[in-house]
Parts: structure tokens; C-alpha cells; sequence
């Protein structure tokens, strides 16, 4: 089976954001970038289901610029076989709806039967592009999966839903979307580092997908702004049955809160 | 009639989600500050419509019960069926797993995305400003929807959810969806939390952190949950040392929560940790050291043994609220 994983490169978690001067985007100078962790619980699932079947082939796939490439490097170091990245000066701040529909172009061309994510790329968070990409393509999907089993064609999966699990029933080809849980991505060893180096990086253009660029045009950033400052907390101080009971006391009658 | 909202109310045997009553009064609340009108949509039996009437809509369209409904593709068809009836200029759904997942399969059929996960809504110059958080809340980023036809989802817990001075005119809305149209089958769906209250709905949150020194020791964070009427969680420390299940995580690659008490026990307050917490309303921390960087937001702070603040606060609380 063919498996295509989408990745997204992200800001390292530990980066503390700021907004550009412009008011309306986020300051990425300096910053350094990751897999999107979701992404690599995706990247995992794809190789043990390769492993499991004992053949196949795993493609990363992005949309990106060239940082995108880099990151992607360490897709390939944990066991993927390929990279497709879709670079474009036109795609550089899309809209969701469009990267779902050239990821799913890519899909395509590239006939692949099992199309994996994250469920969320840890940075512009906006938890849409599987069920958008599955939606273009046509392709039942199920999002937020902590479980996965693949057999004769049809795909079960285990999804985290509010209190609860929902498994579901899906015919390949299909769209999954990763949650923690799925399962432990394994480490890049030495050799995988080695052997990423000689994988291609396969750049593509819109052009060549024979998709045109569209405008952004389900939303519009007015600005971006930073989290209300907290007001300055209160220690509270004393022995430990005195501290209890003041913050009891606090938390009925200042807070209000129980 | 000008052009209003469409709101998907979301009904699992008989409960409907807080959230969904949260969406009806948030899109009453601005329908009625744009001079518009809501409509909503639920499948369930009339004890559920009648009760989800009485949350901001003015017309509500009932769908009876149906197997194709129990799928995303089942729900995504009625929506699409709907919105192409009544050509709603926003429509919004609560930013539920079944919320975050309908919307975009929706929106694709109109090749539009989805503003997910809204925190605040407000009305400036006739039009939407919508404000959602990025890199899980460390900061936000404002959106006005363009075009005639937005897609909306709004946080669960943040919006309050207010009963109208009158309710909905329910009507009975028969839609005929093609079983053939059913990709994703659902097979099961399974309790875990045994009717505990849901860690992103819940008004009160307790975590624990690797403070509490190992799995023997969560049961601490759930009795102070359970006192205070709230949802034990955790950090991602506690979650990969495998001593509870990952629903449990608190932070940027966990859950986000917000509720108006949140209780932070032996947790160092790493910054992914503060990204999923530090729009709660009230934070309490409790850290046996003074420098652990909780106490920068927490409202209230204890420096002390856990072990020993814990088990007095379970009592206090249990003694306050007899
Ligand atoms: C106004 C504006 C500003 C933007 N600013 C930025 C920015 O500062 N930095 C930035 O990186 N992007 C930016 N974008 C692009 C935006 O992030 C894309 O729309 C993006 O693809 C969706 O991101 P997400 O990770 O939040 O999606 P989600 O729906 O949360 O992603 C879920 C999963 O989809 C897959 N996926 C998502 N995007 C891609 C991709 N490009 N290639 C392959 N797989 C993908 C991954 O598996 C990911 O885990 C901007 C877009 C707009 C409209
Ligand atoms: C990609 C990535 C994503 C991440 N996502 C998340 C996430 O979503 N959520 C998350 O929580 N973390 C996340 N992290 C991890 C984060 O960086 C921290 O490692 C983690 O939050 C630490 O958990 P902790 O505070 O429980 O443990 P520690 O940092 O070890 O803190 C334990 C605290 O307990 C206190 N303590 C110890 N004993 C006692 C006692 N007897 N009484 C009182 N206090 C005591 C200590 O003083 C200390 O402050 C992520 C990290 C990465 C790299």
C-alpha cells in the first residue's frame, strides 16, 4: 500500500511568540522549526502499517517553502521513502481550503490509498485541513484517531471524542487524522540519518499539479494580539492547615468560584 | 428576509452538547445586534428540540432520528442540504470533536475554510470580528469572515449560554439522505469517562503534575476534582510516565481548557503546559517551590507539599459545601 503523510513544518514548541511589526502576522525570526508533533504520530502509524505489510511505500508530503524541506529531512531520517514538497511563491500564507486542495492533488498524482495527518498543526491551529483534503477528494475520513487497524481493504478506526471513543468502519481509499495516543514515534537512528541524506526532496509547482493559486478569501486578519496580562497572583502564606483555609475562603468569597 | 445564521445543534441520545446552547445564544446575541435572524438545526425526538428551542433560535428544524445520521457524512449532508435552502451568511456549530470535524467537510463543498475555535465574537461597522488563539493561546489572531458565506466554530465553555425571552418555532424538517452518500460508517461508541464531567466543558479543573510522584498518587487530584464538582487533568509529564491516559493532558499538545477554576498541583508550568490553561478564569497553584513558573499566573498561590495541602483542601471543600 502506498501511504502519503501530510506534514507541516511548525515554530519549535518552547518559542515564545511575537507579533511582527506589521501588526497582523506572527515574528518567525530566529525561530526554529519542527515537525508539527501531531505529524509524527502520522509519520509512525505509516511505518508500522508499511512494516506490518512487509511493502509499500511512505511519501511526506507538504506544502511549504524551503525551511519545509529541512524538517521534512527528519521524516525521511525516521523511515520514509519519499518527499514530495509543493513549494510556490503563491502559497505561502493559503487559506486551509487551498493546501487541502493541493495536498489532495498530490494525492492523486500520486495514487496514494491511505492519506494520514496531524490532527492539528501546533501553530496556526486551525484543525481542518484532513476533513477539508477528504472532502475534495471524495474520500471517507475520520479524524482524531487513537487507534488504527488496516485489513483487506477496509480500515478501523478509534476516534477520542468528548467522554469517550467512536470507532469507525472506512473503505480505502481513506483520509486519518493522528491523535496522541496512536502510538510512540520512534527516534531517528544514525543509519536513517544517513540514509535521509541520499532521499530526494521532489519539488513541485502549482503549475506542474495544474492547480492556479487562489486568493484568500474566507477570511481577513485584521490583527493578531497577545494574551491579556494576568493581574499579580497572591502567595499565601502559613502553615499548611492556615494556607487551606484561607484559599477556601478566597475562592468562595473573592473569586466566587465554589 | 435578510441572510442570518445556521446553527448545528449537537444532540447524543437525548443530551444536548452545552456547547451547542452556548452557539444558539452567542449567534442570538449577534443576530440580534445585526438586526438578523438564527436558525438551527437538530436531529433528535421533540423533548430535545423543545429544550434546545428555548437557547436564542428563532426557527429550529427538527430531524427525526435516522441510522445515516450517526455519521459525519449523514450530519455533513443535512448541513449542506440546509445551508443551500436557506443561504445562511454564517453558519456555526459548537467546536465539538463532531463540530471541528463537520464544519470543514461543509465548508469544502462551498471551497471555503472554516474560522475555527472562536473565543470572542463582536459586531463592529454591520460585521463579524472574530477572535481565535493561535500557537494554542499564546496569542490571537482577529478575523473578519469575507465573503457571503462564513464557517464558524466556537469554543466550548466560553460563551455563555442564555435562554431567549422566547422560544424557537420548531419545525419538522424531513431530509432525505442517501445512504449511499455514508463513507465513514460508525461502528461503536464507547463511554470511558462513565459519565464524569468532560475535561474542555468542565467549570472546574484540578491537574496534577510530576509533583505527584507517581499513578498510586492521581487518585489525590481526582477525590479534590470530585469535591469540587470538576475534571481531574494532567500534565504531559503524567500522561507519558503512563500514570493516566492521554485524554487527561493539559496543554499545547493536549486539551485547552478555560474553565473559571483551574487548579494546578505539582506542576512546574512549562510553557506548553501554560498555552492550554492560562485562559482560565481563576488559577490556583500549589508547588513546593517558590520559583516554579505556575505561580506567574496563578491568582493564588501555596508553596507546600502537595501531600499535605491536598488531602486539608479535599477536607475544606468537602466541609464548605455540606
Ligand atoms: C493569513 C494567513 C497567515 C498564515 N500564516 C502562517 C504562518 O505564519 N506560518 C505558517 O506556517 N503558515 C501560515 N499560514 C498558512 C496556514 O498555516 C495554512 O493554511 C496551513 O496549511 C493550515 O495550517 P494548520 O497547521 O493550522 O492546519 P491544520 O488543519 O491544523 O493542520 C492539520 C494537519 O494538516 C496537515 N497540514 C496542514 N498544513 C499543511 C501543509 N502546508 N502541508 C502539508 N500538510 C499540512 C498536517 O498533517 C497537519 O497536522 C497562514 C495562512 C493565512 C491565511
Ligand atoms: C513538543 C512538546 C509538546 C509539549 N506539550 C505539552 C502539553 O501539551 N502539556 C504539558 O503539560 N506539557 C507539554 N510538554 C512538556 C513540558 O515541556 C513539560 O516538560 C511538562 O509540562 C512538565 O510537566 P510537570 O510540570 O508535571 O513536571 P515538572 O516540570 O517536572 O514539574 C513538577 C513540579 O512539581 C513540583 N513538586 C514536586 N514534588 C512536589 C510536592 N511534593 N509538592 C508540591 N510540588 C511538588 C516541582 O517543584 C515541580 O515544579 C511538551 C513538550 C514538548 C517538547
Amino acid at each position: 500500500m502506498k501511504i502519503g503523510v501530510c506534514i507541516k513544518k511548525v515554530p519549535d514548541t518552547e518559542t515564545r511568540i511575537k507579533i511582527a511589526p506589521d501588526g497582523r502576522q506572527v515574528s518567525l525570526d530566529g525561530v526554529s522549526f519542527i515537525i508539527s508533533p501531531y505529524d509524527e504520530f502520522a509519520i509512525e502509524a505509516a511505518l508500522q502499517l508499511k512494516e506490518t505489510a512487509g511493502q509499500g511505500e511512505v511519501v511526506v508530503i507538504a506544502v511549504g517553502d524551503e525551511e519545509t524541506g529541512k524538517v521534512m529531512r527528519s521524516a525521511l531520517a525516521m523511515g520514509a521513502d519519499r518527499a514530495v514538497l509543493v513549494t510556490d511563491p503563491a502559497v505561502v500564507e493559503t487559506e486551509p481550503y487551498d493546501v487541502a486542495r493541493i495536498l489532495a492533488a498530490v494525492a492523486r498524482k500520486e495514487g496514494v490509498e491511505l492519506l494520514l495527518f496531524g490532527k492539528q498543526g501546533v501553530g496556526q491551529d486551525y484543525q481542518q485541513v484532513p476533513a477539508l483534503t477528504a472532502e475534495v477528494l471524495g474520500w471517507p475520513a475520520a479524524a482524531v484517531v487513537v487507534k488504527l487497524e488496516v485489513a483487506g481493504g477496509e480500515l478501523t478506526a478509534t476516534r477520542e471524542i468528548e467522554g469517550g471513543e467512536e470507532v469507525d468502519r472506512l473503505s480505502l481509499p481513506a483520509v486519518v487524522s493522528a491523535q496522541k495516543g496512536l502510538n510512540t514515534p520512534r527516534y531517528a537512528s544514525l543509519k536513517g540519518i544517513m540514509a535521509a541524506k541520499k532521499k530526494s526532496i521532489e519539488p513541485l509547482t502549482l503549475a506542474a499539479l495544474g492547480q492556479a493559486p487562489l486568493a484568500q478569501r474566507s477570511w481577513e486578519v485584521v490583527r493578531l494580539e497577545m494574551p491579556p496580562a494576568r493581574p499579580a497572583g497572591r502567595l499565601i502564606d502559613g502553615e499548611p492547615e492556615d494556607q487551606v483555609k484561607q484559599l477556601v475562603e478566597l475562592l468562595h468569597t473573592e473569586a466566587k468560584v465554589i | 428576509m435578510a441572510q442570518g445564521f445556521l446553527v448545528f445543534v449537537e444532540n447524543r441520545n437525548g443530551r444536548i452538547r452545552k456547547g451547542s446552547l452556548e452557539a444558539l445564544a452567542a449567534a442570538r446575541r449577534l443576530a440580534d445586534a445585526l438586526g438578523r435572524t438564527v436558525d438551527a438545526v437538530i436531529v433528535g425526538d421533540e423533548a430535545a428540540a423543545d429544550q434546545a428551542a428555548r437557547f436564542g433560535a428563532h426557527r429550529l428544524f427538527r430531524v427525526a432520528p435516522a441510522d445515516v445520521f450517526e455519521s459525519r457524512d449523514g450530519v455533513v449532508e443535512l448541513l449542506a442540504g440546509l445551508v443551500r435552502q436557506e443561504s445562511p451568511a454564517w453558519v456555526v456549530a459548537s467546536a465539538t470533536a463532531a463540530g471541528k470535524d463537520c464544519l470543514p467537510a461543509l465548508a469544502a463543498r462551498f471551497e471555503r475554510s472554516v474560522i475555527q475555535d472562536a473565543t470572542e465574537i463582536s459586531v463592529e461597522g454591520g460585521e463579524l470580528l472574530v477572535k481565535r488563539p493561535i500557537y494554542a493561546g499564546k496569542a490571537f489572531e482577529v478575523v473578519k469572515p469575507a465573503g457571503a458565506l462564513a464557517f464558524l466554530t466556537l469554543r466550548p465553555n466560553v460563551f455563555p449560554a442564555v435562554e431567549a425571552p422566547a422560544p424557537a418555532t420548531v419545525v419538522a424538517h424531513a431530509a432525505a439522505v442517501d445512504p449511499q452518500r455514508i463513507r465513514t460508517r460508525v461502528a461503536e461508541v464507547r463511554e470511558t469517562a462513565g459519565g464524569k464531567v468532560e475535561l474542555t466543558e468542565a467549570a472546574i479543573v484540578v491537574s496534577g503534575g510530576r509533583g505527584i510522584k507517581g499513578a498510586e498518587h492521581f487518585p489525590l487530584i481526582e477525590q479534590l476534582a470530585a469535591a469540587l464538582g470538576g475534571a481531574a487533568g494532567a500534565s504531559r509529564a503524567v500522561v507519558d510516565a503512563g500514570w493516566v491516559d492521554h485524554h487527561h493532558q493539559v496543554g499545547q499538545t493536549g486539551k485547552t481548557v478555560s474553565p473559571t477554576l483551574y487548579v494546578a498541583v505539582g506542576i512546574s508550568g512549562a510553557i506548553q503546559h501554560l498555552a492550554g490553561m492560562s485562559s482560565s478564569k481563576y488559577i490556583v497553584a500549589v508547588n513546593k517551590d517558590p520559583d516554579a513558573p505556575i505561580f506567574k499566573v496563578a491568582d493564588y498561590g501555596i508553596v507546600g507539599d502537595l501531600f499535605k495541602i491536598v488531602p486539608l483542601l479535599v477536607e475544606e471543600v468537602t466541609k464548605l459545601k455540606a
